[in-house]
């Protein structure tokens, strides 16, 4: 009994130093929110095309029954690093035939007809969602958001702020091969 | 009289700083209270400390406005909560709620310190049972008593 009393200092030493050891990792984010959507169904929403953009609106209709994964990413004009991951999405989309759908958040449509005739148009489809209330129903907190949503309409994964730079485009890729998402190998 | 006022009117002025703009305003007072009640339940997501009733936050006024909307089609407190609660999570909620995830977060305050006194209090009696135990009965004070003497005598030698 006694022998065993001894040993508790250490035990606590040791859980106290692993909450440490977690609580210094570097690669933790303490602000990240967790996700409550991921494996549950995607939220309905539905929200018309952005007037003078040629592709159609997006609604919660037009994520099932896809021929497979999609991507939804949540951006803006107004956004400044939406403006970089514009062209991380874009080539996602030529080379490796991601499907790319887009939720327009609380923009003008204009100014975002303007920004996706400046910098090309990787999206098939663009919900305009000038009040914010899609991005309320995914829970955003911000823009840019991606989400990859499976055939069955299940959201899958989310990734919070741009997808730029090595290591968040590397985690994205990762994330779109286990989803299944990119119709063309990578590196191919 | 003037420095008063002045002061008081200094001291004033921080609490009319309020995030909640005229035009979200329901104008029914009842409401409006009950919304104004839930917002300070809510954190905001952008700015993690602070409720929606007190960010400026866009998403933050989207939620106020949403939590007033949902009164008015004629939702509870807590139907209201628990909508946007689907969308956030337990994360939008200041105080958390009672579930297997949280008994630590919940218990442990109260089931740490009644341990330390549990575990205290059993040393504590343990060391004074034993020194109750180690006192001597009246055959060993008699002996070590006999022996102190005769050792004591010889001493004065």
């Amino acid at each position: 009994m006694k022998r065993l009393f001894a040993v508790v200092p250490l035990a606590v030493a040791v859980v106290l130093g692993g909450f440490f050891l977690w609580g210094l990792n570097p690669e933790r984010d303490p602000s990240e929110i967790p996700s409550v959507l991921i494996s549950q169904p995607a939220p309905e929403f539905d929200l018309p095309s952005v007037p003078g953009v040629d592709v159609p609106g997006l609604g919660r209709a037009d994520l099932t029954d896809t021929p497979g994964p999609v991507v939804i990413n949540v951006f803006a004009s107004w956004c400044v690093p939406c403006k970089a991951e514009h062209a991380v999405l874009t080539r996602f989309v030529e080379r490796y035939g991601l499907r790319l759908f887009g939720i327009n958040y609380k923009d003008e449509p204009k100014d975002a007809a303007t920004w996706l005739s400046d910098l090309g148009n990787p999206y098939a489809r663009i919900g305009s969602d000038r009040s914010g209330r899609a991005g309320i129903e995914w829970g955003i907190s911000g823009v840019p958001e991606t989400f990859i949503v499976g055939r069955d309409g299940t959201v899958l994964y989310r990734y919070v702020g741009p997808i730029v730079g090595e290591e968040a485009v590397a985690k994205f890729t990762t994330a779109l091969t286990q989803a299944g998402a990119l119709d063309r190998e990578l590196g191919s | 009289m003037i420095r008063a006022l002045f002061l008081i009117i200094m001291l004033g002025l921080p609490g009319l700083a309020n995030a909640v703009e005229p035009d979200e305003m329901l104008a029914d007072p009842n409401l409006e209270a009950r919304a104004r009640e839930i917002s300070r339940e809510l954190r905001c997501v952008v700015c993690q400390n602070q409720d929606i009733d007190s960010s400026n936050a866009g998403v933050a006024r989207d939620l106020r406005l949403l939590v007033r909307e949902r009164l008015t089609a004629g939702d509870s407190d807590t139907e209201v909560i628990d909508f946007v609660r689907a969308r956030y999570g337990d994360f939008v909620l200041f105080k958390p709620p009672f579930k297997p995830q949280t008994y630590a977060l919940w218990i442990a305050p109260f089931a740490l310190p009644a341990a330390a006194f549990v575990i205290g209090g059993i040393l504590l009696w343990r060391a004074r049972r034993r020194a109750s135990v180690e006192a001597l009965s009246d055959e060993e004070e008699a002996l070590v008593a006999e022996v102190l003497a005769r050792h004591g005598r010889r001493d004065e030698k």
